[in-house]
Formats: C-alpha cells, structure tokens, sequence
C-alpha cells in the first residue's frame, strides 16, 4: 500500500488536536467553576467553599499541566505537516497563535503561581483577583484559538499576494461570520463540561457517603448550572448550524446525509451513508423535519452533496456520526437536567442512586460531544483547508514523505500514550483523595519545591497515600 | 510597501534575544539530565533536579516564544526549517515531554523512581542532541526553491550536525556542572568540580572542528573571517578567553565564576555564529528580509511582546531571587 502522507497527515493532526482538546475544554469551565467557589468562600466565609475549591484546584492544576504539554507539540505541527499552509497564512495565524500562547505564559507569570500556592501568603481578596484572572486568561486565550479557527472556516479580511494572504482588515479577519457562535457554542461547552464533571465526581463521593454535605452543595450548584446550559447549548448549536448551512452549504449537507438537493428532506435518525454510491443505506427518518429545522418551513429547500463533484465532498459518514453523537450527548443532558429538577421538586436529587450512578457515567459525555464537535467542523470542512480557497493538498507540505509522517504519527500515538496515561492515573488518584486529602495540612518542606502546577496535588503516585 | 522605520530588524533583535535566553538558561537544566547517568547516587540526583525544579519550565518558555515569533515574524523560517527537520523536531518535542513529565512525577514516585529518571536523563539528552544538530543544519545551509524546502527527510544528519549535536550535549553539560557548583555543597559539588574541566575540553575540541571546518563548506563564512582584518575575530578572542577564565576558576575552587564565564563562551561563540551568518536567516539563499513577514504583522504582535516580555523577565527575575542559595538534598514525600 502506497504511504500517503496528505492522509497521515490528517491522521496525526486529528490525534494530537483531538487529545489537547479535552483538556483546554475542561479548564476553561474549571477555572470559572473555582473563581465562583473562591467568591462564595469570600462573600460569606463558610468554610465549605474552601473545601471544595482547595480540592478543585487540585485536580485544575493537573489538568493544565496536561493541556500545556500537548499544546506546545500542536504548534509545531502547523510548520512540519501543513508548512505551505503555515506560509501562506502567517500574517494571520502568526500573529493570533502567538497571542494564544503569549496570554497563557502571562497568566501564568502573573497569578497561576498566587491561585495555587498563594492561599496562605496573600489577603483573601488577592486570591479571589488571581482565580478570576486565571478564568478570565483561559476565555481570552480561547479566543485567539477559535478566531484562527473560524478564520479557517469562514475566511474574510484577506488578500492573497504573490502566494502569501495578506491581512487587509484585522477586525473582519478576527471576527469573521462564524466567530461568534463558535466562541458561544465552546464557551458553553467548557461549562458543561465543569458542570457535568464536578456533577459526576460528588455524586461519587455522595454515594461512597463522603463528605456530605459538601458534595452536595457541589452537586446542587453543577446541576443549577446544567439546567440553565444544556438547553442553551442545544439552542446556540442550533443557530450555529443555521449559519453553518449559510457559509458552508456542504458540510450541512454531509450532516444530514442530504445527496440530491430537494425540498421537504427528512431528519435522518439513523443511516449508513455509502459515498461510493452517493446514497445512503437503512435509512430511519422523521418526514420533512430537516427541511424544518434547517429553513422554519415544512417544504423548505435543503441543499445536497450534488451541488458538488464527489471529490469535492466532505467525507459524509464521519461528519454524520460525528453530529449525530454530539447531538445525543447534548439531548441526555438535557434529559438530565430536566430529571435533575424533578427530583429536586421532590426534594431528594442526593438520594436516588440511580440518578446518581447515571451522572457518573455523564461525566464523560460532554468529552465526547467536544470531539465529535470539532470532528463535524474540521472534517466537515474537507476538502478545504481554508474554506473555498485552498485544500489540504495544497497546504500539506511538499517534502513530507509518507514514511516521515508515519513514523512522527506513530512516535507521538506512544508518547501519548505513555505520558498521558501517568497523567490520567495520577488525576484518578487525586480524585480519589477527594476533598478529605486535598484539606489535610501537609507539612510541605517549603524551599525546595517546584512551584509547578502538579506539586499543587499532594498525591502519590504509588501507593495509598 | 514604504515603513515608517525596519520592524524585520527589530524582530531579528529579538528572536536572537529569545535564543540566547533559550540556551543559556534551558541549557543548565538540560545539563543536569545529561548528567544525570553519571551521578553516583540517588543522594546526588535529587540534589541535581532540586537545584533546577523551581526554574526549569520558565526557562522553557523561551523555547515557545520563540517558535511562537518565528511563525509571526519570519514564516519563511518557520515554513522550511520544520520540514527540513522533520524528524528531529519530533525527537526534540519527544524528548521535552519526557523529562518534561519526569519533574513532575519523579518527586511523586517511589518504586518507579529508576523510570522516571531515565525519562529525565533519555528526555534531555536526546532534546540537546536534537538542539545542537539545528545549529548545525542551520550552518550548512538548506536546500529551497521557491520558498519551498526540496530536500530529502534526513539531509539534516551528516557528520558534521553529528559533531554539533554532541557539541551542544558537552556544552549544556558544562552549563549544567557550573550551575550545580554553583548551587550545591560537599560531595556534589565536589562531583562537579571534577567533571567540568573534561567537559570544557570537550566542547573545546568541538568548536575548535567547527570554525576549522565551516569557512571550506561555506564561502560566504571564508570571505567574511578571512579577506582582511576584520573586527569580529574579536569575538572568538573572548570566547577563548572565557573558556580561559573557566578553567582558571575551576581550579582555584571558585564557587560562581565557572558559570558566569560558561555563560560568556557560549555567549560570544553565538554572537560569532550570528556574525559569520549575517544577514541569511536561511541559508544559503534567503536572508531575513525575504524570511520577513508583512509589517501589519509585525507591528501588530510587537505590541504584545513588549507588553509580554517585561511581564515574563521579572518573574523570572523574582522566582531566581526567591530560589537563591545553595540547594539542599531534602526530597518531596
Ligand atoms: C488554527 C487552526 C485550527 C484549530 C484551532 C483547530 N484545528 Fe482542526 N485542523 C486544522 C486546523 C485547526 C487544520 C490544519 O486545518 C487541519 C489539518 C488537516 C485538516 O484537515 O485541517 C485540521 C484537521 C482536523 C481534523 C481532521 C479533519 C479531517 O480529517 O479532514 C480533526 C478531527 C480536527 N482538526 C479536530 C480539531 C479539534 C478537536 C480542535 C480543537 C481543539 C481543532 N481541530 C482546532
Ligand atoms: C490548533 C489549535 C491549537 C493550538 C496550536 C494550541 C496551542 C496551545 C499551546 C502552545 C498551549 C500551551 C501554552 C503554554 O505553554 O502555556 C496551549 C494551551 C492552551 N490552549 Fe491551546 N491550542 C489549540 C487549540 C485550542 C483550543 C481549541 C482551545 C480552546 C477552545 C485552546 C485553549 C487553550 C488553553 C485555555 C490553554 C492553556 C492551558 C490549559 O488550560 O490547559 N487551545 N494551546
Ligand atoms: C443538540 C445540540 C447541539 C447542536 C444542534 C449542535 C450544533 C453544532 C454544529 C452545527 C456544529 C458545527 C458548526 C460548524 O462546523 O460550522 C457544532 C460544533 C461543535 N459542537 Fe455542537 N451542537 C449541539 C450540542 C453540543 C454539545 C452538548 C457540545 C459539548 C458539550 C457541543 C460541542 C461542540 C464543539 C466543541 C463543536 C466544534 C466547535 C465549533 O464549531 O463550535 N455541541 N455543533
């Protein structure tokens, strides 16, 4: 078999996007979680607050450790894999990727160091400042991020000169059309995925009956939280989409499983798209409902994969699954909150167990909306690297052999996999200390420690303690 | 297009900058991974990763912004050094995230110890290795055409990138035994006293191959040091005399002195390399003006770097403050 690097390129930058993804997701929302808990802490000194954010802080600070080290890898990828794309678009992303990084070692200089180690050293105030700081860095840092990202998607403020884009507006470039509703439809996605995190972890700990009534005030605030948001989220995506069908007409289409353009489509409910045959197998649908969602009228016209030649089409069967499952994720949360505020009603959402063993497992989903999230936009995107104006072939870079990409695809799967799954045993473990061990003084020999987000965590790697 | 004064130039300014903080400051704590295989016990190596822990990720952070301000300010750079080394910029990123993940851990450990200190001595090995042979790509010159690199997947590894590889690995060595002299006491120090002359001499022998080899592979390099008298041979002339000051101070047991004359060896053999290469940001055929970007561009992120860097240098400034003095054994539990 012939080793295409354009493929394995793809392979890879999916992979290591795909694992920095989840950690950035989970401390943005976080990070807003703990400036909350460290402000209630202030406003009214019960001492709960304290416990709970001394606790969530531990567990924040091992997670950016993560996100910091799988973010540094992603910036290099641009000039190894996509160089003539990194070329072309420097004086766009150049500057945008450098802010993203340049806010994150600013928050981190400025007041990472007070929010994790400060508690004892600076005024109460101080260290509220410094957690709202971090929450408000993370959001500012996202924002880079996503403008380079909706730049890619819906590209505007450029003029291509002798193979160089040149920036002829920042704001337009920075703000294109579908900025808005990406940054709205991530911002919401980070809370939900503190929301349903914290959510699962106290329903853990309510269930083994630890610390009570702490985790309960925990559980109670992430399902307030739940119960405003899902239903937020299933409303923004939903516009999100109607701009998606605006600006890119086929990605919609790869979304729905739409092949011929026509009025009164169906909403697929299930179905195996063939792309060879441009057709789909076993469909299970809902009448005319597309047609509904996408254009508010029962016999709208919804466009289809035949506006385009079949090599200009978006792989069909990932970008439907792909929505399919973060649709699913999104509706069970929905479905959760809503039980959530039924039994609450009743007075007793800390009782039932069946409730509470389901919000462990929902833990996980809002990770798995996330990626299937960025799986729909980035593939769905296909064959473009920059919407409209220049496709992966062309961005790919030209020395690259399929034997190289290989073996940096390979090289990075097992760093990964190595490194990652240390991290993600020790983030068990910290969780599995909870919130007795993360409040137990500690005599820390103060002088020589790393001031390093992970010496934040008291736990050890082996052993009970 | 007309600009009002030379951004290309001031941003050259400062990504030199960026490397030099880069290497000086990463390069001892790299030193204590290189070493580390060498310490001859655990006593000693807890000593050695204690005396760089509270510094050793701002130091990295030159690295990122660096990388960061090349893409920015001279894609060109970016777009062709990566692909060029492909294969070494992912042993490079390999090697950082091990060691990377050793200081976290390590401390943690108990039974896992020995694994998470050959990820910190492999992990910094290898990244210095890695390091060492860009310069040395870097001074042979890339194949371009049309702003595209052409070349092939491992013409960046010849003889000559093996020698600076290993030469870069013997300096960060020497950087590392400075320091560890520096800030350590008794058998450590003692340890170290007795290595740094040998590493001296190492790195001695391998920029003594270099500036004999280099002016016969490149022209430009020979007609630059040698057409007349010229004002730069200034430059390796204090770096010998660093390399003298080093010595000297080794052996009359100073305590700071062998790390602030290393500091200045490397320091003028930079600023050489810098001088024999000017103004070529990609050799042989581009300099950093057709690397250049736009200087909407330019302007735009310098805004953020001067805003950034002062922010970065005092906490620097204050974490080496609050960590002074000598280190002391005394693990984490
Ligand atoms: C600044 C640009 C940028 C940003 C913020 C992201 N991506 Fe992306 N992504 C690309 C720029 C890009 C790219 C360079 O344009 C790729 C490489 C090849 C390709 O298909 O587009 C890509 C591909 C790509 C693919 C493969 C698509 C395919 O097979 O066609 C996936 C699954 C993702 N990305 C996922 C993500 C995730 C989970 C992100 C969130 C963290 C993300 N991307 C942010
Ligand atoms: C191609 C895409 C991306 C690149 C190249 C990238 C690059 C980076 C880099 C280099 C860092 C480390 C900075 C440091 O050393 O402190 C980082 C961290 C971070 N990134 Fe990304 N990133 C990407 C996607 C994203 C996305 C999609 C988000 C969020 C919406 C995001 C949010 C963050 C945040 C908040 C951090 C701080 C560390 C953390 O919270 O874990 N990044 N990223
Ligand atoms: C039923 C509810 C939802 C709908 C209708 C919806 C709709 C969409 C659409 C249409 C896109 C693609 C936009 C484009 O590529 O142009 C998208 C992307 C995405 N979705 Fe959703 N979504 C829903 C629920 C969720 C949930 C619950 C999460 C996570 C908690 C989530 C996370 C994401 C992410 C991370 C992306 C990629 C980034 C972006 O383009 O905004 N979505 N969503």
């Amino acid at each position: 078999m012939e080793l295409d690097p354009l493929v394995l390129s793809r392979i890879q930058f999916a992979f290591v996007v795909c694992f920095h993804a989840i950690f950035p997701v989970f401390t943005i929302g976080l990070a807003s979680f703990i400036a909350v808990l460290e402000a209630l802490s202030f406003k009214t000194g019960n001492p709960v607050w304290q416990k709970l954010s001394k606790f969530w802080i531990q567990v924040f600070a091992v997670v950016f450790g993560m996100g910091v080290v799988s973010g540094i890898v992603m910036s290099f990828q641009f000039g190894t894999n996509w160089s003539n794309f990194a070329y072309a678009t420097a004086n766009f992303l150049g500057p945008v990727l450098s802010y993203e990084v340049i806010t994150a070692f600013f928050l981190e200089a400025a007041f990472l160091g007070v929010l994790l180690f400060g508690r004892d050293k600076v005024p109460q105030g101080v260290h509220l400042f410094a957690a709202i700081m971090v929450a408000t860095g993370t959001f500012i840092s996202s924002f880079w991020i996503l403008s380079a990202n909706s730049l890619m998607q819906t590209p505007d403020g450029l003029e291509l000169r002798n193979g160089m884009y040149h920036v002829v507006s920042w704001a337009d470039a920075l703000f294109t059309a579908s900025f808005a509703y990406r940054f709205a439809h991530m911002a919401l996605a980070s809370f939900l995925t503190a929301a349903l995190v914290v959510a699962g972890v106290s329903a853990w700990f309510i269930l083994q009956k630890r610390e009570f009534e702490t985790n309960r005030k925990a559980l109670s605030i992430a399902l307030w939280m739940l119960l405003i948001l899902a239903p937020l989220q299933v409303f923004i995506g939903d516009l999100h989409g109607l701009n998606t069908l605006k600006h890119q007409p086929m990605k919609v289409a790869a979304m729905e499983g739409n092949w011929q353009t026509s009025n009164g489509v169906p909403l697929l409910l299930f179905a195996i798209p063939d792309q060879d045959a441009q057709t789909n197998h076993f469909e299970v649908k809902v009448p005319n409902m597309a047609s509904y969602v996408l254009t508010h009228d029962w016999n709208g016209e919804v466009p289809g994969l035949n506006e385009v030649a079949p090599e200009m089409q978006p792989p069909v069967f990932i970008v439907f699954w792909a929505f399919r499952v973060m649709v699913a994720m999104g509706l069970l949360m929905v479905l959760f909150s809503i039980w959530g505020l039924v039994l609450r009603v009743k007075g007793k959402y800390y009782q039932s167990t069946s409730f509470l063993q389901g919000l462990r497992l929902m833990s996980l989903s809002p990770f798995f909306a996330v990626l299937a999230g960025w799986v729909v936009t980035e593939t769905g995107r296909a064959p473009w690297l920059i919407y409209g104006q220049m496709t992966h072939a062309q961005g790919v870079t030209p020395s690259l052999t399929g034997g190289m990409a290989l073996f940096t695809l390979i090289g990075y799967i097992v760093v990964y996999a190595l490194v990652f799954s240390a991290g993600v045993y020790y983030l068990l473990k910290v969780f599995r200390g909870g919130i007795e061990k993360a409040n137990r003084p500690h005599e820390q020999d103060e002088v020589e420690r790393a001031k390093r987000p992970f010496s934040a965590a008291h736990a050890s790697l082996e052993g009970d303690n | 297009m007309e600009q009002p004064f030379d951004l290309t130039l001031i941003w050259a300014g400062i990504i030199a900058f960026g490397v030099m903080m880069y290497v000086l400051m990463d390069g001892f704590d790299l030193g204590q991974g290189i070493l580390f295989p060498f310490a001859p016990d655990e006593h000693h190596r807890d000593v050695m990763m204690n005396s760089v822990a509270p510094v050793w990720d701002g130091n990295e952070t030159w690295l990122v912004l660096g990388g960061a301000g090349l893409l920015a300010a001279f894609p060109l750079v970016y777009a062709v050094f990566l692909p060029a080394l492909y294969i070494g910029v992912f042993l490079l990123l390999a090697g950082l995230i091990f060691r990377g993940v050793a200081f976290e851990f390590r401390f943690k450990a108990k039974t896992s110890k020995y694994l998470w200190n050959w990820a910190f001595a492999g992990g910094s090995t290898v990244a210095a290795f890695a390091q060492g042979a860009v310069v040395g790509a870097y001074i042979q010159g890339f194949k371009t055409e049309n702003f595209r690199y052409v070349g092939g997947a491992l013409d960046w590894l010849t003889p000559f990138t093996v020698i600076t590889g290993l030469g870069l690995v013997a300096g960060y060595a020497l950087l590392g035994a400075t320091w560890l002299i520096m800030k350590s006491e008794g058998s450590v120090q003692q340890w170290a006293y007795k290595l740094a002359p040998r590493l001296l001499l190492m790195v001695l022998v391998v920029f003594a191959v270099i500036s004999v080899y280099t002016p016969f592979v490149d022209p430009l390099v020979k007609e630059r040091w040698f057409s007349g008298f010229s004002a730069i041979w200034i430059l390796p002339l204090l770096a010998l005399y660093c390399a003298y000051i080093v010595f000297s101070s080794l052996r009359k047991q100073q305590e700071g002195m062998p790390f602030v004359a290393t500091m200045g060896l490397f320091l003028f053999t930079y600023l050489g390399l810098l001088a024999s290469k000017w103004p070529y940001m990609v050799p042989p055929n581009y300099t950093l003006y057709d690397a250049a970007s736009a200087f909407e561009s330019q302007l735009f992120l310098l805004l953020g770097f001067l805003f950034v860097i002062p922010i970065v240098l005092t906490y620097t400034a204050w974490t080496y403050w609050v960590f002074r003095g000598k280190v002391k054994a005394g693990g984490y539990h």
